[in-house]
């Protein structure tokens, strides 16, 4: 087993309320910032730690807070995105919801960093329930001084608001985020400017998601250098995996990254292997929107190495034979799965979730749903194959947000990987959800 | 606003409500209103709309947005624009338990469409139908961050996780239980909001 550092208090009785948090420690990375530091040291250690945004684009955080705008006299923002939509995620919920103050403590030492008086934690709106839990820790961080004016007698003073969203992927893309948050729909702006220069009401502002920000409390603590020293290469430090599919043991889990891609599926440490003695077939190992790979690619790269959990090693051999290791939502899939109709699950997603602006991906998304339902009706064509690969390749590239590569990726990586399904139930002219078995099974149960 | 674009033509004028806060939520709205600099006040919309649809009958009636506009300082497209957005909104009446069952991928694996056909069946309804007792919509909704624990829906501001048969017929018949609750998705809000 790793180093756990954002969720090892996760099963202690009362480690969601401040009193019990604070006695393992917590807040104490704020003590050491606003006692000890200046807020560019602050950023420095996040530089040094090598930590990358965990939402999925996998940016080098310190590197994204240097590019923030100080001018003179105006605002400057710190946000929160707990916007967590992306299909197959779901550990900033337990983060959320298990230890609260960890965003917390996270969202003032960062605040202090960037020099943000104020900062917004922007949660989906179907998390309701976190978000209570998240008011009611906040009220207590207020009640006990950690938050509001002078904390700890010094001269930093800082705010922190929640905002529940109301239903809406989109509002993960950080502008689109940034317009909910100012009360629009939405619609995802064109960059540049980037919300570095022009965020929240025109004042620079940092996007950060909740867990990326729940890191800096440990390298605040350990230091920069001491947290760079765990993990592989470039990707320092540990990731939050949400596991779930035909699993025998579906969670969160926090890994070391490096950590074999094979041992994290068998493990009795992780997923504890595939449900009902079936074998594996197919793994999509970032959410939704990154490449599905079938068990050979996996497990192993195409040169044969042991495939890790780390951006590079999962990113290997490329879209060809690679996949990403994105938000960490790790689905697995049994060898009963219709690849075909997993697919159509992820492209109705996108279809619904698309704000409309960009034609390509408008048009697009709704245009592969309705071919894929003819492959689940049993009406699909053999050159059906061909015209979904047309489509996706038409869409990625060519939207203002990254939505549109979201929903190409996974129908170009189905069929790169999976084109004998497509082809098979054209030819057949009938569409057999050999899954549902399986299913049914695992309910009755 | 024409009443067409809101399907506000399935609304009973008869047990139209009164559009407009109690004092207490009123306090609400406007200490939501003061987390956002001066002149940035429509910033608080999106929760705003979350109060006045559990406050207003579950849905925001095109009244509603109008009065929502109105406390807010803003035009009542800019409201609609936004309602029609998100679809957390309703802008149409809903049943007091809406039973929204998510589809997406790890739910899919893990028999949600089952639920689904199982709920139908057993409310004797189809997705997007109501009860015609009012009492019970199904919904079915995309990814709700709950895969590790699927298949699973959404009532209200409660996750129900790990569902099985029995599960849901447990919780249908607490709701029934508890159907003097004025809208079920009122649980929670005005605490958190």
């Amino acid at each position: 087993m790793g180093k756990k550092l954002l969720i090892h208090n996760d099963k202690v009785p009362g480690i969601n309320t401040l009193e019990v948090y604070r006695i393992h420690g917590g807040y104490s990375s704020v003590e050491k910032a606003l006692k000890t530091m200046t807020p560019d040291q602050v950023t420095d250690e996040v530089k040094k730690s090598g930590l990358r945004g965990r939402g999925g684009a996998g940016f080098p955080t310190g590197l994204k807070w240097s590019f923030l705008a100080k001018p003179e006299g105006v605002e400057r923002y710190l946000v929160c995105n707990a916007d967590e939509s992306e299909p197959g995620t779901f550990k900033d919920r337990y983060l959320m919801e298990k230890i609260p103050h960890a965003l917390i403590e996270g969202m003032i030492t960062s605040s202090f960093a960037l020099g943000a008086k104020t900062s917004y934690i922007y949660i989906r709106g179907e998390y309701f329930y976190v978000a209570r839990i998240l008011e009611i820790a906040l009220a207590e961080a207020y009640a006990a001084g950690w938050l509001g004016k002078n904390i700890l007698g010094t001269n930093f003073s800082h705010d922190c608001f929640i905002q529940v969203g109301a239903g809406a992927y989109i509002c993960g893309e950080e502008t689109a985020l940034l317009e909910s948050l100012e009360g629009k729909r939405g619609n995802p702006r064109i960059k540049p400017p980037f919300p570095a220069v022009a965020g929240l009401w025109g004042c620079p502002t940092v996007v950060n998601n909740v867990e990326t920000i729940a890191a800096v409390c440990p390298i605040i603590n350990m230091g920069g250098e001491e947290y760079a020293k765990i993990g592989i290469g470039k990707s320092t430090g540990t990731k939050l995996i949400s596991a779930s599919g035909h699993i025998n043991k579906p969670g969160v889990y926090e890994i070391e990254l490096g950590l074999p891609v094979e041992e994290f599926i068998y493990s009795e440490h992780y997923c504890s292997g595939i449900r009902n003695g079936k074998k594996l077939k197919a793994v999509v190992a970032g959410g939704s929107s990154v490449p599905i790979l079938p068990t050979e690619l996996i497990l192993k790269t195409a040169k044969g190495e042991p495939r890790l959990m780390s951006y590079e090693s999962l990113s290997d051999g490329g879209f060809q034979t690679g996949t990403m290791l994105g938000s960490g939502g790790f689905i697995v899939m049994d060898e009963d799965t219709s690849i075909v109709k997993n697919l159509f699950t992820f492209t109705r997603f996108y279809h619904h979730e698309s704000c409309g602006q960009c034609s390509p991906c408008r048009e697009g998304t709704g245009w592969m749903e309705k071919i894929l339902q003819k492959f689940l009706n049993g009406t699909a064509i053999e050159s059906d194959v061909e015209l979904l690969w047309d489509i996706q390749s038409k869409i990625e590239g060519k939207t203002i947000c990254p939505l549109g590569e979201a929903a190409a990726w996974p129908v170009a990586a189905a069929i790169r990987h999976f084109k004998q399904e497509f082809l098979d139930i054209a030819k057949n002219k009938k569409f057999i959800d050999i899954s549902h078995y399986n299913r049914l099974n695992k309910i009755v149960a | 606003m024409s009443n067409q674009i809101h399907g506000a033509q399935h609304f009973d004028k008869s047990k139209r409500l009164e559009i407009k806060f109690s004092e207490d939520v009123m306090q609400i709205a406007q200490s939501i209103i003061s987390r956002y600099p001066q002149g940035k006040q429509k910033s608080a919309l999106l929760p705003i709309l979350h109060l006045a649809q559990a406050e207003f009958g579950g849905w925001l009636s095109p009244e509603t947005m109008d009065y929502v506009a109105s406390i807010l300082k803003i035009k009542s497209i800019e409201v609609f624009e936004v309602a029609s957005f998100y679809s957390m909104f309703n802008l149409k009446p809903m049943g007091k338990c809406i039973l929204e069952i998510c589809q997406t991928s790890s739910c899919w694996l893990n028999g949600a469409e089952d639920i689904v056909k199982y709920i139908e069946k057993k409310l004797n309804i189809k997705v997007g139908e109501t009860t015609e007792d009012g009492m019970f919509s199904i919904k079915v909704v995309e990814c709700l961050g709950s895969c590790g624990t699927s298949p699973m829906l959404q009532c209200g501001a409660s996750y129900h996780e790990n569902l099985t048969f029995a599960k849901v017929d447990t919780l249908i018949e607490n709701y029934k239980s508890e159907s003097k609750r004025k809208s079920y998705t009122d649980l929670d809000y005005k605490n958190t909001l």
